[in-house]
């Protein structure tokens, strides 16, 4: 006698590892770990502002740590994810809007795939612009 | 006859919490008031990179720089304590462990909060 729905295992709800790796499932991950990094990014905002409400001693030394190769480089990281951050909460808003579904699936898979390209470009612009006017 | 109660119903005797979508809706609200305020916070901080403490220190003191930038980070950390609880209440199922970080988030966020607008209105009011 064959098994009836009652004794069958129950099926499972399906969990990421499931699922084939698409570029919109890629974006929302990175969205959700982008926000995560500038959460504790704050505390350097914090401490950039505390320095400068402080002695030029503290502003000065913070200056230092900021201004170094490790710290410039962690700088530069924080600037991406944040602009990274930004585009895909626009993002967010245009699927919110629901015209995605109107565009289909193609197109929301097109601008998932532009993110990284959009946010890496904006990014290296902002440090262009911030380094020249440094150095000028 | 056994209860026909839900454990959901009984969980805590109470009834809705009466917040309804207030979450989402902050969430999407401060989304879109930290777009022009983070370009804003960026534009300001890339103008500073590299300059004297002095030119750092009048330009926050600046009434208009101050005010933005305090609008900046109550709607930043507004929005990213509600992030952090989400990703919380997704990833940690240990009854005790989630209020423990929950009761973190906020925390942090007003630890963040309570020293940034403090140094800003120390150099706003010339402190």
């Amino acid at each position: 006698m064959s098994k009836t729905t009652a004794t069958r295992a129950r099926p499972l709800s399906p969990h990421l590892q499931v699922y084939t790796f698409i570029p919109t499932m890629m974006m929302s991950i990175i969205h959700r770990i982008t926000g995560v990094g500038l959460y504790f990014g704050t505390v350097l905002v914090a401490i950039w502002l505390l320095a400068a409400s402080g002695s030029p001693e503290s502003f000065a030394r913070v200056q230092a740590i900021y201004g170094s190769w490790f710290g410039l480089f962690v700088l530069f990281g924080y600037t991406w994810v944040l602009i990274h951050h930004l585009i895909g909460g626009v993002r967010h808003f245009v699927m919110d809007s629901g015209s995605d579904l109107a565009l289909g699936k193609e197109q929301s898979t097109k601008a998932a795939i532009a993110m990284p390209f959009i946010s890496a470009g904006i990014t290296i612009l902002i440090w262009i612009v911030a380094l020249l006017s440094r150095g000028a | 006859m056994a209860s026909m109660r839900t454990p959901l119903r009984r969980v805590r005797g109470l009834g809705s919490a009466k917040e309804g979508t207030d979450h989402f809706w902050k969430q999407r609200l401060t989304a879109l008031a930290n777009v022009p305020l983070v370009l804003f916070a960026l534009g300001l901080i890339v103008s500073l990179a590299g300059q004297p403490h002095e030119v750092v220190r009048s330009t926050l003191a600046n009434p208009f720089v101050a005010l933005v930038l305090i609008l900046f980070l109550v709607s930043v950390l507004t929005h990213m304590k509600l992030g952090m609880q989400v990703v919380i209440e997704d990833y940690v199922h240990g009854e005790g462990a989630k209020i423990l970080l929950i009761a973190l988030n906020i925390f942090f966020t007003f630890a963040v909060g309570a020293a940034s607008v403090f140094a800003l209105l120390k150099i706003a009011f010339g402190g």
